[in-house]
């Protein structure tokens, strides 16, 4: 990377140059020429540790995607080892895997985005109607909320254990109280895509809560007085007033999710089941197939051609959504 | 940052009922009670909802393993006992060691990452630097696409020989983009005259940034460094992958290994020499015993994260 690929840039950063001095008269001091000088090499040298572990972390696993067209052999390396062109696509997408796995990767994470919009925005709509009488009540709900995000999933495992373990469970407790079977969770796929959305819920919308929640703050409350002298109650309020208001960060939020339907939660999927086999046709997703398929298959190639699959898949996604939301809002898109 | 315009002061006058709004307009009324109430009862319930597994694992910690055994978790501890946490103590070796890799990672990540992110971010806020967008497109990409787990994993196995290191726990993890993308906003943010006034009085860039810019920077550093130091503190996904050695294994790795393997306490040699091991009140001492700094940091920190949340949605 040379000086002259930035020079090519220059119209993007001229428009900045009349806001930076403001002020101050250290006009000849630092002088802006586009040519590459002494100073850029003191902050490019700056910058350079962090380039360069982006550069081993994640620039060099995108060369190493070419895994997805080999047969791997460790002793040959990536670049020595056969290729094989599309064998391994061949197994993932002729074994019918391909199809179960991005069902349940796709449809699990649209039943996260629908619920956690919906819960999300009805809690930080009830904070908002307390907020001013009891604010410190309502600090202690959102602390609440928000308790869940800090933790691992491999903690959320053993809150999950506590409830649905088979003899020492609440559940199973509970359902015998009232005289009914106790069920085996860990081996009933058919439950769980309740649950995973549940703890998913219930471990993430603190977040949104606190954002949405931010968001209707920020609205002037002009608009809430002016509707209640006009006769608009309280849910009217809500339903033309701050609804309509929060819709383009509701919009932009749901796209960007959106993006992102294609990588799943390791850790939801992995850890909170336990990796239970009997829940993998409910349970299985891209990453955790991704993962089972390298350490316990040790199939380098066809992982390598799963994940490919994902990473495509993911990066097109993510381009279409950014490109609907630069539509609406160009401030907002990410590039 | 938008939080803060809550204006306490200004109590709208939003809560008229509607009967008497369409009569006095400046008129503050009072709502009807039980619908407050009924808000209350219904926020008070899902907070509750929201602390209860935890409070069942640390009553279940509390609880002598015969009530587990007979009634199952609860609330609140049934025949209350700390026998746990005394046969945890008295059998630590693992717990302690677990605990020093989980510090040691935790601190030397969260302060190098803080170090090479913020560098970083500042080389990308000085406008006057020529590679600024390359290298910003450069940070991009890297959000964007991502060589995913097989090649990584390749890498540092194959390649990098750092499995069974603190290496493979700590480097990963060091350059998040969106920090630095956060970062960077931030420090753009600051009043230029103070930079430019010390750039005419000599002061090169990296004075300029660690006398200057660091120090105008606490609150940026504070919510990118938490959030840090969280992703280190709870990763057990790095040490899945590249720890086998059980000297190195983070608490996360300790705790997955306890849960995952049914039998905990038969297979684990330290628990073999007793009879009656009382595997599920122990597994969850260790798990409070676990997430306790969190807890303990959590109402502290809180702040930093709205903060963190409120800056994440504010782009540029």
């Amino acid at each position: 990377m040379s000086a002259p690929s930035a020079v090519g840039t220059a119209p993007g950063s001229s428009p900045e140059r009349p806001h930076s001095p403001p002020g101050s008269a250290p006009g000849p001091v630092h002088r802006k020429r586009r040519r590459f000088r002494r100073a850029d090499g003191v902050l490019l040298l700056m910058g350079l540790p962090a380039l360069l572990l982006l550069f081993v972390f994640s620039y060099v696993p995108m060369a190493g995607l070419v895994l997805a067209f080999e047969n791997y052999r460790p002793r040959q390396g990536i670049f020595g080892s056969a290729w094989v062109g599309l064998q391994n696509f061949k197994f993932l997408f002729v074994g019918g895997d391909a199809w179960r796995i991005t069902v349940n990767t796709v449809g699990m994470n649209a039943l996260f985005i629908v619920a956690n919009l919906v819960v999300a925005l009805g809690l930080a709509l009830l904070l908002n109607e307390v907020r001013d009488r009891s604010p410190r009540l309502a600090k202690l709900y959102q602390s609440a909320m928000f308790l869940p995000y800090v933790f691992s999933y491999v903690v959320v495992t053993y809150f999950v254990v506590a409830f649905l373990d088979a003899d020492s469970g609440l559940a199973n407790h509970l359902l015998l109280d009232v005289g009914m079977k106790p069920i085996d969770w860990y081996a009933r796929s058919g439950f769980w895509p309740v649950i995973l959305t549940v703890v998913e819920v219930w471990k993430t919308v603190g977040f949104w809560v606190i954002a949405y929640l931010a968001a209707i703050i920020a609205i002037n409350p002009e608009y809430y007085e002016a509707a209640s002298m006009d006769g608009a109650g309280k849910w009217q309020q809500t339903r033309r007033i701050t609804l309509p208001l929060l819709s383009p960060l509701i919009t932009i939020n749901l796209l960007l999710s959106v993006g992102h339907v294609f990588h799943a939660d390791f850790g939801l999927f992995f850890q909170v089941p336990r990796n239970s086999s009997l829940l993998y046709p409910t349970t299985d997703v891209i990453d955790t197939y991704v993962y089972r398929a390298l350490t316990s298959l040790g199939d380098v190639g066809m992982s390598a051609a799963a994940g490919l699959y994902q990473a495509v898949v993911g990066f097109v996604l993510v381009l279409v959504a950014n490109w609907l939301v630069r539509r609406r809002d160009p401030a907002k898109a990410l590039f | 940052m938008v939080v803060q315009t809550a204006t306490p002061g200004a109590r709208p006058p939003v809560r008229g009922t509607r009967r008497n709004a369409t009569g006095v307009p400046r008129r503050q009324a009072v709502r009807p009670h039980w619908s407050r109430m009924l808000i209350h009862l219904l926020l008070a319930l899902c907070a509750v909802a929201f602390v209860a597994p935890l409070l069942m694992v640390l009553s279940a910690s509390f609880s002598s393993e015969n009530a587990i055994n007979r009634h199952g978790y609860s609330f609140l501890p049934r025949q209350f006992t700390t026998f746990a946490y005394r046969y945890v103590i008295g059998d630590s070796s693992q717990l302690v060691q677990a605990y020093g890799v989980s510090i040691v990672v935790t601190v030397v990540g969260t302060l190098v990452s803080l170090l090479v992110m913020s560098m970083l971010a500042y080389t990308l806020s000085r406008r006057e630097f020529a590679l600024r967008r390359s290298i910003g497109f450069y940070l991009l990409f890297a959000m964007l696409f991502s060589g995913g787990l097989v090649p990584s994993y390749i890498l540092i196995t194959q390649y990098l020989h750092l499995q069974d290191t603190l290496f493979a726990l700590i480097l990963p993890y060091l350059v998040s983009p969106w920090f630095v993308v956060i970062l960077r906003t931030y420090f753009m943010s600051l009043p230029n005259d103070i930079m430019d006034a010390a750039r005419i009085d000599g002061a090169g860039e990296f004075r300029t940034f660690f006398r200057i810019v660091l120090p105008l920077s606490g609150p940026a550093m504070a919510t990118v460094g938490l959030f840090t130091a969280l992703t280190y503190w709870n990763d057990w996904w790095l040490g899945l992958l590249y720890i086998d050695n059980d000297k190195l294994a983070p608490v996360q790795l300790l705790l997955y290994r306890i849960i995952s393997n049914i039998d905990f306490a038969a297979s684990n040699q330290t628990a073999n020499h007793l009879v009656g091991v009382p595997v599920q009140t122990v597994r969850m001492a260790i798990a409070v015993l676990a997430i306790g700094p969190i807890i303990i940091a959590f109402g502290f920190v809180q702040r930093f994260f709205v903060r963190g949340i409120t800056i994440g949605g504010l782009k540029d």
